[in-house]
């Protein structure tokens, strides 16, 4: 029986197409746990959201200044402690775990763009950490300027820019 | 193609692996092991090229020769521009090829080596290969400390140099046939799907060999795929059933031997060029010296993709190369 199988090879080089053989491939590609995935996220994205608002409030109380300044410096605030953490070198696995619930937030840009920064740095100032520091937060920029631009645009000319 | 080798043997081996190996079930089997990632050196490339001249340093010592009694020096890795090979070579003064088919290199350094030894071109050789697991993410994937989240499907790239001393004086291995494969491409885009990605180039290597040689897979006491990680190993298995009907039950991947897959953060298993030779020379070759194993075939794989041609949405080809190493007690 085998020669025969050898023989039937030969004949066809090859006898599973693609589609088939994609089949196959999916057959025995494990599924990603969406639920489980998408309660972490949600818990943890929403402590983010938590530690954010307790910010708030407290600049706001402490430095005696509008709620929208003290916004500003919660951002600021939330942007150095992803850089730091993301510094200290545990902060992969921690980004690894809670996936959208800490990449989402301010802190996913911050690591982001601190990630790459570490790994070019040795490339060079110019060539390396210039070139490079945007590489996977230059996306979110484009295309927030774009998307800010379009829905601006939307908002001008359907409401006159009312609402 | 293959290639049956009468006097071809490897005399020596050495294998210096990075921590997570070191973690793994293995460990004790390695020569050396190290700590971090960075080996006293200031970046992941320079650390990748620093393992493998270490190791070629330590299989040379094993040997007890000196690099002027080396005729060729052999090595391929996964950095652009096989970097790493190249630097190590430059301190080494011995003539050198370096050699890319990815995950397959080492097994591909293997035949060159023995077609050029049995054809007494050289009388001896050393074939080395490397990989650096942050090496290769910041290369292939995302920065080092970002840690994306990734799908089960994906591997982890081994960080290990290893290096083989090969010559037509006798030892208790010898290269016994090689087979050299064929490119295949069955339609695969995602770069985290390796698994899938190289199985039919696996099987289409070892029917090859099987038929060159006029054997059966029971011939061979264990078949050792490179790095096709635990999700490929199943696909291979079924593909191998469903198109050539033959049952692989002497068979194992390396990729899911260098790791505790359900302990270790390593998704579906090991992979890079350092994968495979890093588990033969030590695990295997223990087995084969001590007469527990006499027949082995190693089929590295190997995915031949850059992140460009990823980025560009093109399917990714694969490639395997056979080689069949028997124990002499």
């Amino acid at each position: 029986m085998y020669i025969f199988l050898l023989f039937f090879h030969n004949k066809n080089g090859d006898n599973m197409d693609t589609k088939e053989y994609q089949k196959l491939v999916k057959k025995y590609t494990p599924k990603e746990n969406r639920l489980f995935n998408g309660i972490i996220a949600f818990t943890i994205g929403g402590l983010v959201g938590v530690i954010g608002e307790f910010l708030v409030e407290f600049y706001a109380s402490i430095l005696e200044i509008s709620t929208k300044d003290a916004g500003t410096f919660m951002i600021i605030t939330l942007i150095f402690i992803g850089c730091l953490l993301t510094c200290f070198g545990f902060f992969d696995k921690w980004v690894n775990f809670a996936k959208a619930g800490l990449f989402i937030p301010i802190t996913g840009f911050a690591h982001s763009m601190m990630s790459a920064a570490l790994d070019y740095k040795k490339e060079g100032l110019v060539t390396g950490l210039g070139a490079n520091m945007l590489k996977l937060a230059g996306s979110v920029i484009i295309f927030g300027v774009v998307s800010a631009y379009v829905f601006g645009m939307l908002r001008l000319l359907l409401f006159g820019g009312t609402i | 193609m293959t290639f049956k080798y009468n006097n071809v043997y490897i005399n020596e081996v050495s294998t210096i692996t990075g921590p997570y190996e070191a973690k793994g079930p293995l460990f004790k089997y390695f020569d050396k092991s190290y700590k971090d990632f960075y080996f006293d050196m200031k970046n992941f490339e320079e650390a990748e090229s620093h393992i493998l001249k270490e190791s070629v340093d330590l299989v040379l010592k094993k040997a007890n020769k000196k690099t002027n009694d080396i005729d060729l020096f052999i090595s391929g890795d996964l950095l652009n521009q096989i970097t790493a090979s190249s630097f190590a070579a430059k301190d080494l003064k011995i003539p050198y090829l370096g050699i890319f088919n990815a995950c397959a290199s080492s097994v591909e350094g293997l035949i060159i080596a023995s077609n050029m030894i049995e054809s007494k071109q050289i009388n001896n050789c050393i074939c080395s290969v490397s990989s650096h697991n942050n090496a290769a993410e910041k290369q292939f994937r995302y920065p080092v400390e970002y840690g994306g989240p990734k799908p089960k499907t994906t591997t982890f790239t081994t960080t290990g140099g290893v290096s083989a001393y090969l010559s037509s004086e006798k030892s208790s291995i010898k290269v016994e046939s090689s087979t050299i494969g064929v490119v295949q491409d069955k339609g695969i885009k995602d770069a985290y799907q390796m698994g899938a990605v190289m199985a039919p180039a696996m099987a289409d290597t070892l029917i090859r060999h099987l038929k060159d040689t006029n054997r059966t897979v029971d011939y061979y006491d264990l078949i050792l795929s490179g790095d096709l990680g635990k999700y490929g190993k199943d696909i291979l298995k079924e593909y191998v059933k469903k198109v050539y009907d033959i049952n692989l039950n002497n068979y194992d991947d390396t990729a899911c031997m260098i790791y505790d897959i359900d302990k270790q953060p390593v998704y579906s298993g090991g992979s890079g060029p350092a994968c495979a030779p890093l588990v033969t020379y030590s695990y295997i070759f223990d087995l084969m010296k001590k007469g527990k194993l006499k027949k082995v075939l190693l089929v590295a794989t190997g995915a031949l993709h850059s992140s460009t041609s990823v980025n560009e949405k093109r399917t990714i080809p694969s490639i395997a190369h056979a080689i069949s190493l028997e124990a002499i007690i």
